[in-house]
């Protein structure tokens, strides 16, 4: 489904982010990649929405070039990734329900459609009541569930999620990550990076574990060993 | 589709614009100062029209004829200069008529009525008044007089004197002077004007900047370029809409109050007789409301928009 092929990523001031990263992801998988900060995680997960681009290598999506397309595929393709990110990047002027409705608008759902999704999905990460606050008035779990919502209410054929238990306590983190694994289990693929060794045995799986750039180790069902 | 995406575009704009309560006061406040300098050279320009038109109207030339001339020849060379491309008007002023006026205008002084009587007979001469259609053509209608020079039957020339000559320096000098006002006017009005768009463009920037990371996360999303920009640019529409109507009616306002409160300043005391001076402003805002509302809405909403517009697509790249 995805395929990362020998992608490397430097900097014009030459530090590394990426070194030769070679490997694929097959549907309905629920990758986990762990590794120190500044391993690359995140780049490897901007590199999927061409929000940066390899120095060397290509990232193929379904046998297409990410960086190759054009702006109307780039568009078709991000719609087709669910991205839920660290610092939740909700947008501060819109609504719980309009930051939802935001991203079933923009790829062309009808009025019927949002106005029945949204109030679902946010009852599936368990936030009906809080519909119609802004973002600075919820917690930085409630946001996360939110960025969540988000990314899902789209159905995407995978859900990226960099860091999302960054911010957030124990209790919040292990809500965040059960979630994600039921997306999973109804038949999203998954692709999160996280640093925190708690969350990765929680949730078992593939595992990749990456430094300084590289990928040095990847195993099916894996444990967080650093 | 297209029909829904204009919708929603327009309804988050709104939205927008409402939510970001300071950032719109602000953008407001900038293009409602830019259009008020729209607004101050529209109406420069028409006082200074009118003040032009007023000096212009008072330069003339008078010919007084000899005081025998026969009223027929005097009244065929009204009609010859009548034919003149460069006349706008004569007027012929009869010795009779030219008595009675001043008659009129001294009645009250018994001296100098007492002395006219002494003269006994009537001391005025019959004048003609002619007006150019610009004051730089007052030259080409003197010549052309002293050229044709009419005498009457016997002979004698029926031309007294042309006031020409005495009236010559300040028509040069205004034919100099009304050019050059109106060339510094129009440099003054596009250098303001230049300003003023230069000022919004970077406040709707700053605007624009307050709103990147929610450009990004659109895009990432998933959003068209158009789907992101579209809501900006309703949005610096509006911006440029309530600005325009303010300044309209900040116009309004000057053009009522603001000819009397410049005459209460320079110390006269505003009486019926000012009335046509008085109304300059006031008469040019209302007849010419629909051209001063095109230009002044047109723009503000091209101001608001087209700044947005650009400036937005500095951040849609990702």
């Amino acid at each position: 489904m995805i395929y990362y092929d020998k992608v490397s990523k430097k900097y014009p001031d030459s530090s590394v982010a990426l070194d030769n990263v070679s490997f694929g992801v097959e549907p309905k998988e629920f990758i986990t990649i762990v590794g120190p900060s500044g391993a690359g995680k995140t780049t490897l997960m901007k590199m999927l929405i061409a929000e940066e681009w390899p120095s060397e290598g290509a990232v193929f999506f379904e046998s297409a070039n990410i960086h190759r397309l054009s702006k109307k595929e780039m568009i078709k393709l991000r719609r087709r990734i669910g991205t839920v990110f660290q610092d939740y990047r909700l947008i501060p002027n819109k609504t719980i329900y309009e930051n939802i409705a935001f991203a079933m608008e923009a790829s062309g759902r009808t009025d019927r459609e949002v106005a029945s999704d949204v109030p679902h999905v946010l009852e599936l990460v368990d936030l009906g009541h809080k519909i119609w606050n802004f973002p600075k008035e919820l917690s930085g779990g409630e946001r996360q569930r939110v960025a969540i919502a988000r990314a899902i209410v789209t159905q995407p054929d995978i859900i990226i999620a960099d860091e999302p238990t960054g911010n957030l306590d124990p209790t919040n983190t292990y809500e965040i990550i059960r979630i994600l694994r039921k997306i999973n289990e109804l038949g999203t693929t998954v692709l999160l990076t996280t640093h925190n060794k708690g969350v990765v045995d929680t949730i078992g799986g593939r595992i990749i574990t990456m430094d300084k750039g590289k990928v040095i180790k990847d195993d099916k069902n894996g444990k967080y060993i650093l | 589709m297209i029909l829904t995406t204009l919708k929603r575009i327009t309804r988050t704009g709104f939205v927008n614009f409402w939510r970001n309560g300071f950032l719109s006061f602000a953008a407001i406040v900038v293009i409602t100062l830019s259009l008020c300098a729209f607004g101050a050279i529209l109406f420069t320009g028409a006082f200074g029209r009118s003040m032009l038109a007023d000096v212009k109207d008072k330069v003339d030339i008078n010919v007084y004829f000899a005081l025998s001339a026969p009223e027929t020849d005097m009244l065929a060379l009204q009609k010859d200069l009548n034919h003149l491309p460069e006349v706008a008007s004569t007027t012929y002023t009869s010795r009779d008529a030219a008595l009675a006026t001043f008659k009129a205008k001294w009645q009250s002084n018994a001296l100098i009525m007492q002395g006219l009587d002494e003269i006994g007979s009537n001391p005025f001469p019959a004048s003609l008044n002619i007006k150019a259609i610009d004051p730089g053509k007052y030259g080409g209608i003197a010549n052309f007089i002293q050229n044709k020079n009419p005498t009457a039957g016997d002979g004698t020339p029926i031309i007294e004197k042309i006031n020409y000559e005495q009236n010559k320096r300040i028509i040069d000098r205004l034919s100099k002077i009304i050019p050059a006002v109106e060339q510094t006017g129009i440099a003054i009005a596009i250098i303001l004007v230049i300003v003023a768009m230069i000022v919004v463009w970077n406040t709707i920037r700053l605007v624009i900047f307050t709103a990147k990371d929610e450009i990004s996360v659109m895009k990432l999303v998933g959003a068209s370029n158009t789907y992101v920009r579209g809501p900006l640019v309703v949005s610096g529409i509006i911006y440029g809409i309530v600005s325009a109507l303010i300044t309209l009616i900040l116009m309004a306002a000057l053009a009522y109050w603001g000819d009397t409160i410049v005459l209460r300043l320079a110390g006269v005391e505003v009486a019926s007789d000012f009335e046509l001076v008085v109304n300059v402003l006031s008469t040019y805002f209302v007849r010419n409301f629909t051209q001063i509302f095109v230009i002044i809405m047109g723009a503000g909403i091209l101001l608001g928009g087209i700044s947005s517009y650009i400036a937005a697509r500095k951040y849609l790249k990702i």
